[in-house]
């Protein structure tokens, strides 16, 4: 038998199907992870974004501003701590 | 809209940031209720499942104080380096979340079903009941005036005064 024969036979024998159902998991948390990050990210760049130029317009709102930016984070990133969530689960549970 | 003044974003929010309040406020709450969360969590996962929905509540309760931080240190600078501090501290408390859980993903004491449950329960729970106590307006930017507070305000006249919230003549 040739070497690159008995690689093959050899790379056959130690995929198991955990293995692959392990390599699968970690692919789909990190993709589950990534792609959840995205839209929490672009949604607080938004919502800093008009927040920022808003006190900037006027500044005897921006206490007013800053509260309603600050929850405004918080809700946009529990987006992002639910694909978090995902990940963990995925990963690690 | 009003227009833009030069040097705007070089501005400096003075005085107490209403943020820290708010923070404050949804820190307490989350106390509240931890107990009723924890009994959860052991009832259905037991001691790991109390001890991972504990981990979680302070969690969570370190992510809105150090998020509310941020903004109030970010403002005090300038405008422009709040904008920086609440896109970057998110990314910073993402990652320190990430930590949290990665330092103890192989403990005994945790079940991660638990303790993810949590974080997003608490973490959205708590935002949506402390909306009922955001003031929102520029009078009360942060939290509404509760009633103690709202003696010190004669102007306003749907506020009681101390002799009739006690009922004393």
């Amino acid at each position: 038998m040739s070497i690159a024969a008995q690689s093959l036979a050899f790379a056959e024998e130690a995929l198991t199907a955990d293995d692959v159902k392990a390599a699968a998991a970690a692919e789909g948390a990190g993709f589950a992870y990534g792609l959840a990050a995205i839209g929490p990210g672009i949604g607080i760049g938004y919502l800093v974004g008009q927040a920022v130029q808003a006190m900037a317009r006027q500044p005897e709102a921006a206490s007013d501003v800053q509260t309603t930016m600050f929850l405004g984070v918080a809700f946009t990133e529990a987006l992002a701590l639910i694909g978090f969530v995902v990940f963990i689960l995925l990963k690690f549970a | 809209m009003t227009p833009m003044k030069p040097g705007a974003m070089s501005h400096r929010l003075e005085g107490p940031a209403p943020v820290m309040d708010v923070a404050r406020d949804l820190a307490r709450r989350t106390v509240l209720i931890a107990p009723a969360l924890i009994i959860l969590g052991a009832v259905f996962w037991q001691t790991p499942g109390a001890a991972s929905v504990a981990y979680g509540i302070a969690i969570v309760i370190v992510n809105f104080l150090l998020a509310a931080w941020l903004l109030a240190w970010g403002g005090r600078i300038s405008i422009a380096a709040m904008g920086a501090a609440a896109m970057f501290g998110f990314l910073l408390r993402l990652g320190l979340i990430f930590l949290a859980v990665l330092l103890v993903k192989d403990a005994e004491w945790v079940n991660m079903l638990p303790l993810g449950l949590t974080l997003i329960v608490a973490h959205l729970g708590i935002l949506f009941w402390e909306m009922r106590y955001i003031g929102g307006t520029l009078a009360h930017p942060g939290l509404k005036p509760s009633a103690k507070m709202s003696i010190h305000h004669p102007a306003d006249p749907s506020a009681k005064s101390t002799h009739e919230t006690t009922g004393a003549a």
